[in-house]
């Protein structure tokens, strides 16, 4: 019997590059609403992600509200990425990208301007007037924006090194609610797409990555988990299925069964 | 310290604070106990390089905004 050698699948990826910058990995994740500090640690640790966003607050002068985060984090190990998160006018969304660099010692911010309360949905006049100024400055802007492929090429237009579009709304947990509007911004674009808010569980992050985008971010879903470092695990392989699901090619659907065994040989 | 003696008004993360006069910006975020290389600060509205923090004083009326990273998504 002769048996036949098993090959291993030759993939060939290229790494995530933004702002010439090079990341292996496809995950970014935030490091908002965990119960603990370990639990984040852990959390990150598990999800394989070597970008992290972080917001700037006010320190708590009295001190009883837990240390900043530098304190768990080491930036020499970690990239960490200031957000404007919170901000709902394009001069905030700027100072606070001004203190995030000061802060965090690099030229990369996500832009992160909100036009409404309930829905957290971006808004884009402020977004790309923000981006604009920010780029100038010298910023390395990854943009938060809806899944409009028009803002999409107006982010690019103006320099932004990524483009973020929603899944869902922010902490929704809902998936992505548009894979065809989110493939249009891949397919219409150079620079990258990261899918940024919204997904819920690893079949969510899956999906998102077999649309051929970039990359995902994602915080409350591993946040908000029950059990956070385990759930950033099944992020990390759900994000390296859906990419290689991507580079991989998919079937083509079809309506009605196309059979798997042949309907020749069959007994009289 | 020079000059020291007196007690000026500032704001600070908007809080309006009774603070000995002469302070450098290092020696204020020392009194506060805060690190000097974890926090930035914003001072009238101007960030400050962390070089400066000894050359800057904090003067009466100032408004301080001492900010850092925190958990964020």
């Amino acid at each position: 019997m002769t048996e036949m050698a098993v090959q291993e699948p030759v993939v060939r990826d290229e790494p995530l590059v933004v702002g010439g910058k090079e990341f292996r990995s496809r995950l970014i994740v935030g490091t908002g609403k965990y119960e603990t500090n370990q639990e984040m640690v852990d959390a990150i640790a598990a999800s394989g992600a070597e970008m992290v966003t972080v917001a700037v607050r006010r320190v708590d002068l009295d001190r009883t509200k837990e240390e900043g985060i530098l304190y768990h984090l080491d930036p020499d190990r970690i990239f960490l990425l200031p957000n404007t998160a919170g901000c709902y006018t394009a001069e905030d969304a700027i100072r606070y990208a001004r203190l995030g660099r000061k802060a965090g010692m690099s030229e990369f911010v996500k832009l992160e301007v909100i036009g409404d309360e309930r829905t957290l949905l971006p808004d884009v006049q402020a977004t790309l007037e923000a981006a604009k100024t920010l780029v100038d400055e010298g910023f390395t802007v990854m943009a938060y924006t809806n899944e409009d492929v028009v803002t999409a090429l107006r982010l690019q237009d103006i320099g932004v090194a990524a483009v973020m579009p929603l899944a869902s709304p922010i902490g929704s947990g809902l998936g992505l609610v548009n894979p065809y509007y989110i493939r249009e911004i891949k397919s219409r674009l150079e620079v990258p797409v990261i899918v940024d808010a919204g997904v819920g569980t690893a079949s969510d992050a899956c999906v998102t990555m077999e649309q051929g985008v970039d990359g995902v971010l994602m915080n409350t879903a591993l946040a908000a988990a029950e059990k956070p470092a385990v759930m950033a695990r099944a992020m990390k392989l759900a994000v390296e299925a859906g990419r290689l699901a991507y580079l991989a090619g998919r079937m083509p659907k079809r309506e009605w069964a196309v059979p798997s065994s042949p309907t020749e040989g069959m007994l009289e | 310290m020079s000059g020291s003696g007196g007690e000026i008004e500032v704001t600070v993360n908007g809080e309006v604070r009774t603070i000995e006069s002469g302070h450098t910006v290092r020696s204020f975020l020392e009194s506060l106990e805060l690190h000097p290389g974890l926090v930035v600060v914003e001072r009238n509205r101007e960030i400050l390089d962390r070089d400066a923090y000894d050359d800057v004083r904090v003067e009466a009326g100032d408004v301080l905004e001492l900010v850092h990273f925190v958990g964020g998504g």
